[in-house]
């Protein structure tokens, strides 16, 4: 603190904050939150509902293909997407085809097939509601060959059966049999591949997931290519609310970007606080150094 | 010879490539399937030279002892350990088949218990620095950094229930006003409008970089002696 000037000092330590503090105040805003569960219901926003209303709009036994275009990374942001729209396909007995465009993906399909399919809907059955089909390199080009020919490049599932003894393998011939795409992620290859080269190409209905950062990046392609987007966890949470609407009996199960909303909020609030603090500091600063310009001047 | 052949092969696939977009009927249509099936199977090898680029550089790096070497044992041990658990399916099914991904398999566990949450870990981190970061930069210096603090605060604060209950009271005819109205209205006009000028200009400067590559004026990809 200036001794001079004690009030100036105190709004130079501001300004100047460390940034521990901040970290600390962030820590406590998502620690607090979570230990009180403390959470917020979200209504689902058009380009959310967009993804509900179409998956709610296909038959029974209609084919979906869910591509895991994503790693660890952003687990907490995009699992709870997938746990909602596996959910939702299992409620609805659409057949869901699982892929992935990251080797990092591989291990979640699994891990999904394990969390959701086969704890909550046992009488699902591997191969005739849903198949694992793991991992492939080849990013773009990979869509690119599956678009004409889809056994091209999958020989065998993931568990290495032959492709043609798989039930619901049978009759998909390539992209184009199946009603929707489902690309979750946000990365690359991801949503955008999948619009560039199998939804545009094939007349096939896209819709996914994305994390927060890269959602705003996936706007141009709403909602003539892109038929709906789920960004971030408040994305994930409009999709949890919006099946809790649709399927009261969801609400007993596990929502954790719902539960996720109640930090984020804090979090948000805190950083704005931050924002708000910041330019405060940065105004008074200003006006004093014009003072100190104006008064050395005058001497002059 | 060496300039020559892989310009050559770069000029006809790229030809094929695009001719097979505009004319996809036989030979461009069947001739660009089978290049993009030539890719993926490319792009399979390319996982050995990055395998092998990875522990070149940082086997060199251990060996002369360079500054901050023990993360390079590191990054060697973790790809040892991975590779040994994937390739050789320690604890799941065997067989070049076998499902990595078993419960109980070694790599299954590793990827679970080690590499999902040391990931977690990076990526959650980033919260810190965004808070901090945003305090710091985010200043009202001019006007083109106003609107980007006004838009900043919008989005922040409509992306969650704070920014409902904040404006919730305001009228119907004014409901456009909202905190979530504005937030939704920045993600789908300017932003929106941003980015696609963004992407019309990338693909633009894609284009003439494809045809400069295709025509073999842009020859950089060919390495260092290919001029």
């Amino acid at each position: 603190m200036n001794p001079d000037n004690p009030k100036m000092g105190f709004f130079e330590t501001i300004a100047n904050i460390d940034r521990r503090v901040i970290f600390l105040f962030i820590g406590f805003a998502v620690i607090i939150p979570v230990l009180l569960s403390f959470s917020c219901t979200e209504e689902a926003t058009p380009i959310v509902q967009a993804v509900y209303d179409e998956i709610e709009s296909l038959p029974e036994g209609s084919k979906v293909l869910i591509s895991f275009d994503y790693g660890p990374s952003t687990v907490p942001e995009v699992q709870p997407m997938i746990d909602a729209l596996l959910r939702h396909s299992c409620e609805k007995n659409l057949k869901m085809y699982m892929m992935a465009l990251w080797g990092t993906g591989h291990n979640l399909i699994s891990e999904s097939m394990q969390d959701i399919i086969e704890k909550e809907f046992p009488h699902k059955i591997y191969g005739v509601d849903y198949v694992n089909l793991g991992y492939k390199a080849g990013n773009q080009g990979l869509i690119n060959v599956i678009l004409t020919d889809m056994k091209k490049m999958y020989t065998t599932d993931a568990r290495g059966s032959e492709i043609d003894a798989v039930p619901m393998m049978v009759d998909i011939r390539n992209l184009k049999s199946f009603d929707l795409i489902l690309s979750m992620g946000g990365g690359f290859p991801g949503i955008k591949e999948w619009v560039l080269f199998g939804g545009d190409p094939g007349n096939i209905p896209v819709a996914g997931g994305a994390t927060a950062v890269s959602a705003p990046l996936l706007y141009p392609y709403y909602p003539r290519q892109l038929l709906g987007l789920l960004g971030g966890i408040k994305g994930a949470a409009e999709y949890e609310s919006a099946l809790i609407k649709g399927y009261p009996k969801f609400k007993t199960h596990s929502h954790p970007a719902i539960d996720m909303m109640g930090p984020q909020t804090v979090a948000h609030i805190v950083i704005v606080f931050f924002i708000v603090i910041g330019n405060i500091t940065f105004f008074i600063g200003r006006k004093r150094e014009e003072g100190e310009k104006r008064e050395g001047g005058v001497i002059k | 010879m060496r300039r020559q052949i892989p310009v050559v092969i770069t000029f006809i696939v790229g030809s094929v490539l695009i001719i097979s977009v505009f004319i996809p009927h036989k030979p461009f249509g069947q001739l660009g399937e089978n290049f993009s099936v030539y890719f993926d199977i490319i792009a399979v090898f390319a996982f050995i030279l990055g395998a092998g680029n990875l522990l070149r550089v940082h086997g060199n790096r251990i060996y002369k002892k360079h500054k901050d070497w023990p993360y390079s044992v590191v990054t060697v041990a973790g790809f040892t350990v991975m590779m040994i658990a994937g390739l050789f399916k320690i604890g799941g099914s065997p067989g070049i088949t076998g499902d990595l991904t078993e419960p109980g398999s070694m790599f299954e566990d590793l990827y679970m218990y080690v590499f999902t949450p040391l990931m977690a870990t990076m990526f959650a981190l980033l919260a810190f620095y965004v808070a901090s970061a945003s305090h710091r930069a985010f200043r009202a210096k001019n006007k083109e950094a106003t609107v980007l603090l006004l838009a900043a605060f919008v989005i922040l604060l409509g992306r969650t229930p704070f920014g409902v209950e904040l404006t919730s009271w305001l009228p119907d005819p004014l409901s456009f006003l909202e905190i979530p109205n504005l937030a939704s209205w920045i993600m789908s006009v300017p932003n929106m409008a941003g980015q696609r000028a963004i992407m019309v200009g990338i693909a633009l400067g894609v284009i003439a970089m494809a045809l400069r590559v295709i025509l073999g004026v842009e020859r950089t990809y060919l390495g260092a002696d290919s001029e």
